[in-house]
């Protein structure tokens, strides 16, 4: 029963911070998501297919739409645990990184927060395609109002583009998820919206143009939410006006729901459109990578740099997934993680930046080693997370994700096959190099060199907000947490890689026939392939 | 007429139009009462009649003798008749005071002097149960003058309530566009059940039906037919507020007070779909492709209707929407999005019987409850005695009026299609319908139309939460009575919470059995022809034989040809 627990406890502390007084508001929001966490660690640790694969608790409940199959089915894999735990883990942090930043109407601020806890749980745990649209589709709500209300001076716009790009996206997936499930009615005789019975249903039964579509169907709500490359207009404005933690919990874990979307639903459903479409997606996720390293050295905003940063961290992720080897897959996993925590951290870093100078921007900004050297040591090593520095946990990803494309070639004697080249690698490497270019002339800006801040009398500032000069403690505990588990995973990730590993295989099952299969049509024939394997996918 | 109808059975299935008819005439005498207080009481007199009709169609209505008295769908009829009755007590309940708060605006500043007799008027309520109850007479019309009469008992209070509606001269100007254009549409359709009627030679439906069975197995309705039903199709049209007949909609919507405007975004256009989907069942809108004695395949709608209808969809749904985007006014684009929520809803026509069937009752619930909700809202607020009707006007009113902010969030988010709302479970429905039915085109259509309505439904969530109160929305308050809030209050609510009970309510009306003539045809299990990928047939059958509540229809259809 813990599950349902882990998605009543935040909507049950929104309801609460509703008639609380508005004093009241941020300590029952942060409580209410610590119980979230506890809940969800007591939850992990119960869940008993770290190393194995597979679902739990494997329940079906609360039918909605009885008729057509639509049950509030409630299960996670250890991607999705992880995913969950990423959630419950920096949502508290947000929340406690907000406490001196929002000072009007905290009451909405925090109840909404906790509904979006709550619907990003939902979205993440759902085995039903219908309740995980649900969950994804209504994190739009929470975070309309968040850019909205508490955002900087382009909020409108800015939460408007939000909501309509990605609402745009995520009608189409509904579109290919009803179209599987109307498809499976029609040759089964049941409707269903589970997830396990579409994925099967659909990967096996539907014809290469139908698996086009609906890949295609897929990918376009998936491609926006993530961001892919030319889908991320509406990215960076959201970013740089959302309040701090709405642009902690939007770079940390609302990207990931789009890239969660592929590796669940869009791979496993239509593995012959994902190989059609292959070389496409791995191509934009390089331009991503290439082209918004470009964008980000221009910037002068940081909170702008390191929301375009996320595009091209997401291009990665994007190149991870269309491997389609273990590998890249498990980099796409590692990769998800560790952005959240990194990028959220960042994000963190510079709200408290802002709350201090007001300013966001690089050219006003700069030595600030001199004056706040704790705030100074974390930047430096959410920053080196970000670049890729090994030791700490973004290394672990962007490997992974590189090394599974430089090995997606058709003649791999691994077993899994794919219909890359090493030059994608090659290619994407690059963005490396260009990464940490980027990021340590921030660095360098405002961290290192002379003292620069903004013009007027920032100790008056401190003074009204009651701020010290560096960090103070609450600020500290905010993120020294985060920077433990950086480096945690930077250091030792066997733990998370042995437990994605038989989840990824399970997305990859029907993978090398088909990629054999497709490869073959183009000429291109695997000298391992197992015989049969062919045969089957024919 | 040749056929005998008995008496017994059809009072019984009339019960409920008589008791609103009779409640009419009694709001109506009463609303002329010398004593204030019993004028006062005509809008919980109004609610009484309808809950009364309900409780008269729960206790007196059976499928059987609805049957005998000649109904083409007797449950179709059932369920049509309780929405309407349902929506209708919550558009009575936000209609009032309304009419009478000019007045007492007027009397409040000192502008004109206390007239007992010209405040609470209690023929608007009687106009809103006439139209109401020619609403609930069109599922159940045995013949076309019926359709017809009832059709024109819907339309005809309606002109007079725009007109009654508001002092000002924009409603006067809406009345008379709508009564004129409305006489137009009638006579387009009149024209049709005339050419309908010279084609079959009955007025029956049930003759009808087997007359144009017996001319599709033999290769096609004659062109006199067809056009009569286009010609009835594109009348119908005009009630549905659908193109290429909405262009009044826009307009009337905006000359109309709020409370009306609510009325007709809903009644007439709920009138329209039952009609249309009344006639649809005389040429194959039966969800269940009939194959004739001699072997013909009869597929569902013919294709002249099919492309018509298709084309009004297409269009429908898109002027709608992008008409809506353009709007400065708060009706005008609510009327723009009444507009595009009929386009969905020809969808579920289209997708037919079956799914088709039941996404078109689940969108006509949602619509309604979820018009109840931003309609109430609207007009719980007014400006010295008048509507609000502006964005403008609507600007940071969530500060003085959360409540009334968040129930117009909650229905524009449900309008807009966002889950967990009732509006996301509608669209849901519809789309399952339209992809089974083999009209993914139209699907994505529909779905690029849904994502371009969020931007005029975020501005109905936004302007009142994140706008900055402005001069324009200075003198907004609250409105006279505390029921129109009160209704949409209860609108909200459902609409969040119905979702949860949508299990229940669907396996009631997954039952309805449309009557064919069982001699001529027998149902088989056969590809359409303008279906060629999708096999709507075979499934809505398993669908039938999944369901414990419909065995007994089932059996019905299927072997009364044997039995015969």
């Amino acid at each position: 029963m813990i599950q349902y627990l882990l998605l009543l406890l935040p909507i049950i502390s929104a309801l609460i911070i509703c008639l609380s007084s508005p004093r009241a508001a941020k300590w029952i929001a942060f409580i209410g998501s610590i119980a979230t966490f506890i809940a969800a660690a007591i939850f992990a640790v119960q869940f008993p297919h770290w190393m194995t694969g597979g679902f739990w608790p494997d329940l079906r409940t609360a039918p909605i739409l009885g008729q057509f199959g639509v049950d509030l089915q409630i299960g996670v894999d250890s991607v999705s645990l992880m995913l969950v735990l990423l959630t419950v883990f920096l949502t508290p942090l947000a929340i406690a990184g907000s406490f001196s930043a929002i000072t009007t109407h905290m009451r909405e601020y925090y109840a909404w927060f906790m509904i979006l806890l709550a619907s990003m749980l939902l979205a993440f745990m759902s085995r039903d395609m219908i309740f995980f649209y649900v969950g994804y589709e209504f994190t739009l709500i929470p975070m309309f109002f968040l850019i909205s209300i508490w955002g900087g001076p382009m909020r409108g716009p800015a939460a408007i583009k939000f909501f309509i790009f990605t609402f745009l996206g995520s009608v189409f997936t509904l579109a290919a998820v009803i179209f599987v499930a109307v498809r499976h009615f029609d040759s089964v005789g049941t409707w269903t919206f589970a997830i396990a019975d579409l994925v099967k249903f659909s990967s096996t039964q539907l014809s290469d143009k139908e698996q086009f579509w609906v890949f295609v169907g897929l990918m376009t709500g998936f491609a926006i939410k993530t961001p892919f490359f030319p889908t991320h207009a509406w990215l960076p404005l959201a970013h740089d006006q959302a309040p701090t933690g709405g642009s902690v919990i939007l770079a940390g874990i609302l990207l990931k729901l789009g890239t969660y979307g592929v590796f669940r639903f869009a791979l496993p459903m239509a593995p012959m459109g994902a190989v059609e479409c292959t070389t496409f997606f791995a191509i934009l996720g390089i331009i991503a990578i290439l082209y918004m390293s470009l964008v980000c050295w221009v910037q002068t905003d940081i909170k702008k740099l390191i929301a375009y940063s996320s595009v091209s961290h997401m291009g990665f992720v994007v190149l991870g997934l269309f491997a389609l080897n273990p590998i890249g897959l498990q980099g796409a996993v590692m990769y998800m993680v560790n952005h959240g925590l990194s990028t959220g951290a960042l994000f963190l870093c510079i709200g408290m930046i802002y709350e201090r100078y007001h300013t966001k921007d690089m050219d006003q900004l700069g030595g600030l080693v001199s004056k706040m050297p704790v705030w100074s040591f974390f930047m430096i090593i959410f920053t080196l997370s970000s670049v890729g520095l090994p030791g700490l946990n973004g290394f672990v990803g962007e490997f992974l994700c590189l090394m599974g494309a430089f090995v997606a070639e058709h003649d791999q004697p691994a077993g899994y096959p794919g219909v890359l080249h090493p030059w994608y690698a090659v290619v994407a490497a690059l963005g490396l190099i260009l990464g940490a270019m980027y990021l340590l002339i921030m660095l360098g800006k405002i961290v290192w060199g002379t003292l620069r801040e903004p013009h007027g009398d920032a100790h008056a500032e401190h003074a009204t907000m009651e701020l010290p000069t560096d960090l103070n403690f609450r600020e500290i505990a905010v993120l020294a947490p985060i920077a433990v588990a950086c480096l945690a995973i930077g250091l030792y990730p066997k733990p998370l890689l042995d437990a994605v590993e038989p989840c990824v295989k399970e997305v990859l099952v029907n993978y090398p026939a088909v990629i054999d299969a497709y490869n073959a049509k183009r000429g291109l024939v695997n000298p391992t392939a197992p015989v049969q394997k062919v045969e089957a996918s024919q | 007429m040749s056929s005998f109808i008995p008496m017994g059975p059809k009072v019984a299935v009339l019960l409920p139009e008589i008791i609103v008819f009779g409640g009419s005439v009694l709001v109506s005498i009463v609303g002329l009462n010398r004593s204030k207080t019993l004028r006062k009481s005509v809008p919980l007199l109004a609610v009484c009649t309808l809950l009364a009709a309900l409780v008269a169609i729960a206790l007196g209505y059976s499928n059987e003798a609805a049957e005998q008295a000649g109904v083409l769908m007797p449950h179709f009829n059932k369920i049509i008749k309780t929405i309407i009755l349902v929506v209708g007590i919550g558009l009575v309940a936000i209609s009032v005071g309304h009419i009478d708060r000019r007045m007492e605006d007027a009397v409040a500043r000192g502008a004109t002097t206390f007239d007992p007799m010209r405040v609470v008027r209690g023929e608007f309520y009687a106009f809103m149960l006439l139209s109401i109850c020619g609403a609930m007479l069109i599922p159940g019309s045995p013949d076309l003058i019926w359709l017809f009469l009832a059709l024109e008992l819907t339309s005809l209070p309606t002109y007079i309530m725009v007109a009654m509606s508001r002092g000002t001269r924009r409603a006067q100007e809406a009345a008379v566009k709508y009564f004129f254009l409305g006489a137009m549409s009638t006579a387009v359709f009149l024209y049709g059940f005339a050419l309908i009627y010279g084609s079959a030679g009955s007025l029956q439906l049930n003759t009808i039906q087997k007359v144009f069975s017996a001319q599709i197995e033999s290769g096609g309705i004659d062109t006199l037919g067809m056009t009569g039903f286009i010609l009835c199709i594109l009348g119908f049209c005009y009630k549905l507020a659908a193109a290429p007949m909405h262009f009044y909609a826009p307009d009337v919507y905006e000359g109309a007070s709020n409370p009306v405007t609510g009325f007709l975004s809903f009644i007439p256009k709920i009138a329209g779909f039952s009609a249309l989907a009344l006639l649809l069942t005389t040429v194959g809108w039966t969800g269940h492709s009939i194959i004739s004695e001699t072997g013909t395949v009869v597929s569902g709608l013919p294709a002249p209707i099919l492309a018509t209808l298709w084309m009004i969809c297409a269009l429908t749904m898109t002027l709608g929407n992008i008409g809506a985007l353009l709007q400065k006014s708060v009706k005008r684009m609510l009327a723009y999005s009444s507009i595009a929520h009929s386009g969905y809803m020809v969808l579920a026509i289209i997708a037919g019987p079956g799914l088709g069937f039941e996404a078109l009752l689940f969108y006509l619930i949602s619509y309604g409850v979820t018009n109840l909700a931003i309609f109430g809202a609207l007009s719980g607020l007014q400006k010295r005695g008048e509507d609000v009707e502006r964005f403008e006007e609507l600007s940071g009113i969530a500060r003085r009026y959360p409540g009334l902010a968040a129930w117009l969030a909650i229905g524009s988010g449900s309008l807009m299609g966002m889950p967990p709302l009732l509006g996301f479970w509608a669209k849901l429905m519809l789309f399952m319908a339209g992809i089974q039915a083999g009209h993914t085109p139209l699907v994505i259509i529909a779905a690029i139309n849904s994502a371009v309505s969020v931007w005029y439904y975020l501005r109905l969530i936004g302007v009142p939460s994140f706008s900055p109160p402005g001069t324009s929305s200075e003198g907004v308050i609250k409105g006279p009575s505390s029921w129109p809030r009160f209704a949409g209050a209860v609108a909200a609510v459902v609409v969040v919470l119905l979702p949860f009970f949508a299990s229940r309510m669907l396996g009631n009306s997954l039952d309805f059995s449309p009557v064919r003539p069982a001699s001529t045809v027998k149902p088989v299990n056969t590809t359409t022809e303008h279906v060629p990928t999708e096999k709507p047939t075979q499934a809505f059958d398993t669908a039938l034989q999944r369901s414990p509540h419909v065995e007994q229809a089932q059996l019905a259809l299927h072997c009364s040809p044997t039995r015969l």
